[in-house]
């Protein structure tokens, strides 16, 4: 007899695929409502996981009663609930935050179809984050690109649809390499099951046979996943993407879409082919390098940029960076820091967003730093907001930044080859960040001196008039602060977490 | 001898050259309508792969007939059910794109994607 717990991750999962498909009968208004209570379902069913996996560790829930190696698997454990609960506050918040502005840029008549999207990519990144069967994450790995792809293009400008474009061109050849690496693997082991395909590995390593292709198809998924969460040198979709799409996509797509593919990565190098077995091929320094230069040039891009919002995109290629910089120094250290930083960005980058665009609300709409001069007085909350993203992101104490940052350093220093190198590199772009985010915070904390004195769009912006932004944005913050100030329980969490799976 | 597995399994082989000349279409070709071929012929490179591994020499496609019902004279069922899946997932995606290249035909009446990410730029919005 199994508890009912164990069926919540697949209730999230049909619930989220019930729902957008009901939504589509329904208005935008209703279709709205449908979707909030699905996001909030949903985190409460995996915060229950998360506890109930805490009390009695992890389990596997068998779909349709086919047993091992022939039927499909649902797992949960404490990681796995935990970031469906994380994953799920940060789109309501998102959601929340954007709401003005779905109603302004996207036509009427498509309201209800932009909640479908945000339905189905709630689907796949509880999916991804659940599933013990590869062939299921490369299904949902497909759904995730095309919603993501849906929620960029949904506001029709010329740049979004280019954006679009680019965005399903990369994340295709992406999804090609990973699906090929899913079939050798499925070649060389017989299974499609994470455990079983496990088993199988070390045997075939232990004994020393097929080495060359199973280090093909290792390099294949992580390299497949690297594209599709865009990591340095993949990365040129990201801006435009990110960029001009509705608010609240560019924060879900920022802050979640890539962090569900590595997540499912770190899935993979734990449940499938083994912490040990990844660590031996010497592919994560491959990694490493990327990282790293991702890192610098994120960052030197971000500085030369004189758009906000694109500012703000290319900065998460630089932290994205540090998520695969985590990963390879190949420690366990490293990976509690990859997965913490994964929720700091997370709660950060959502956060630079929506207060990025209370700012343009108050500057005429417009993202070049010249007319956002000020603009922190204009809309006092957003103000707040994008500056306390800013110190996060420059990784001040007090701030979930400066912890994900700690803990890199700490797990650098572990590892000696990587630890200069590594160290360097923190440095420099912390350096970097300050440079880029710090002037921003400036120029919008600059008084304006009537600059703007009668200038069509340049108004205040109360706060009674944006009740809902507001509260959006002091949980933002209180979230991070949270991250930075109570970070031992979370990654403690995290830490048996991944003990779990392996 | 050298060569020898690449003789045994010159259809693998030759699948992922498929998959290779497929791979480099959708990367670098200019065109939109080239770039979803080339889609279309990385995915079937799969499709062959598996089909490949799927297949069984001297058996048959694993549909019940005559009434015979022993395993082992069907090929293994699970390659195909992927390669069907799989298919889904290509035909969706697809027609996404092929949606997408109509919307950016009918503004800027071109289908080099380099021109249109230029005249973007030169519009500056």
């Amino acid at each position: 007899m199994r508890d009912f717990v164990q069926n919540f991750p697949l209730f999230s999962i049909v619930g989220c695929l019930l729902s957008s498909s009901t939504s589509s009968l329904l208005k935008g208004r209703a279709a709205k409502w449908v979707n909030t209570i699905l996001i909030m379902c949903v985190g409460a069913m995996s915060l229950c996981v998360m506890i109930y996996c805490l009390k009695n560790g992890p389990f596997v829930y068998i779909m349709g009663h086919v047993p091992a190696p022939w039927g499909n698997e649902v797992r949960g454990g404490v990681l796995e609930g935990g970031m469906g609960l994380f994953f799920s506050s940060i789109m309501l918040l998102s959601m929340m935050g954007g709401r003005k502005k779905i109603l302004e840029e996207i036509e009427d008549t498509k309201q209800n179809l932009y909640y479908i999207l945000v339905n189905l990519m709630l689907c796949s990144l509880i999916a991804l984050v659940y599933t013990n069967d590869l062939f299921t994450a490369y299904v949902f790995v497909e759904i995730n690109t095309i919603s993501a792809c849906g929620l960029i293009a949904i506001r029709q400008i010329g740049r979004t649809i280019e954006a679009a474009v680019r965005y399903m061109i990369m994340s295709l050849l992406g999804s090609g390499l990973f699906l090929v690496g899913v079939c050798m693997l499925y070649d060389l082991t017989g299974h499609l099951l994470m455990s079983n395909i496990k088993e199988s590995v070390a045997l075939l390593s232990a004994s020393g046979e097929f080495r060359e292709p199973l280090l093909i198809t290792i390099a294949f998924i992580t390299m497949g996943l690297a594209i599709k969460s865009a990591l340095f040198p993949f990365h040129a979709w990201l801006p435009d993407a990110y960029g001009y799409s509705t608010i609240s996509s560019a924060a879900i797509l920022s802050s979640l879409v890539s962090k569900g593919y590595i997540f499912l990565l770190i899935k993979i190098i734990y449940r499938v082919i083994g912490f040990d077995i990844v660590h031996d091929s010497l592919l994560l320094n491959v990694v490493f390098g990327f990282s790293a230069l991702g890192i610098i040039f994120g960052s030197v891009s971000a500085m030369k940029e004189d758009d906000i919002r694109r500012m703000v995109s290319y900065s998460s290629v630089a932290q994205i960076g540090y998520i695969y910089l985590g990963i390879s120094l190949g420690t366990k250290e490293g990976m509690v820091a990859a997965v913490f930083q994964i929720l700091a960005h997370a709660a950060t980058k959502s956060m630079l967003f929506i207060s990025a665009i209370g700012l343009t609300d108050a500057s005429n709409t417009s993202r070049k730093f010249t007319d956002l001069t000020g603009s922190a007085y204009r809309n006092k909350i957003a103000g707040m907001g994008f500056a306390a993203g800013a110190l996060s992101m420059v990784g001040i104490p007090l701030f979930s930044g400066f912890i994900s940052k700690l803990l890199f350093m700490r797990a650098a220093v572990n590892n000696y080859g990587k630890m200069m190198p590594t160290m360097i590199v923190l440095a420099i772009s912390t350096i970097l960040n300050a440079i880029y985010f710090m002037k921003t915070v400036v120029r919008i904390y600059s008084p304006e001196r009537n600059l703007y004195e009668g200038r069509e769009g340049f108004v205040k912006i109360h706060t009674k008039d944006q009740v809902f932004y507001t509260i959006t944005v002091i949980i933002f913050i209180a979230l991070n602060v949270a991250l930075g100030l109570c970070s031992d329980p979370i990654l403690d969490l995290i830490s048996k977490g991944l003990d779990m799976f392996a | 001898m050298f060569g020898e597995n690449l003789l045994n399994n010159y259809a693998e082989a030759v699948s992922m050259i498929i998959f290779a000349i497929g791979f480099t279409n959708l990367l670098l070709h200019k065109n939109l309508i080239k770039k979803i071929i080339g889609l279309n012929i990385m995915d079937t490179a799969v499709y062959l792969f598996l089909a490949l591994k799927g297949y069984i020499k001297g058996r048959t496609a694993p549909i019940i007939s005559n009434g015979v019902i022993e395993a082992d004279k069907y090929i293994n069922p699970i390659p195909s059910g992927l390669v069907l899946t799989g298919i889904v997932v290509s035909v969706s995606v697809t027609a996404l794109m092929l949606a997408l290249t109509i919307r950016l035909y009918k503004r800027y009446h071109t289908l080099d994607l380099d021109e249109i990410s230029f005249r973007l730029r030169k519009e500056g919005r």
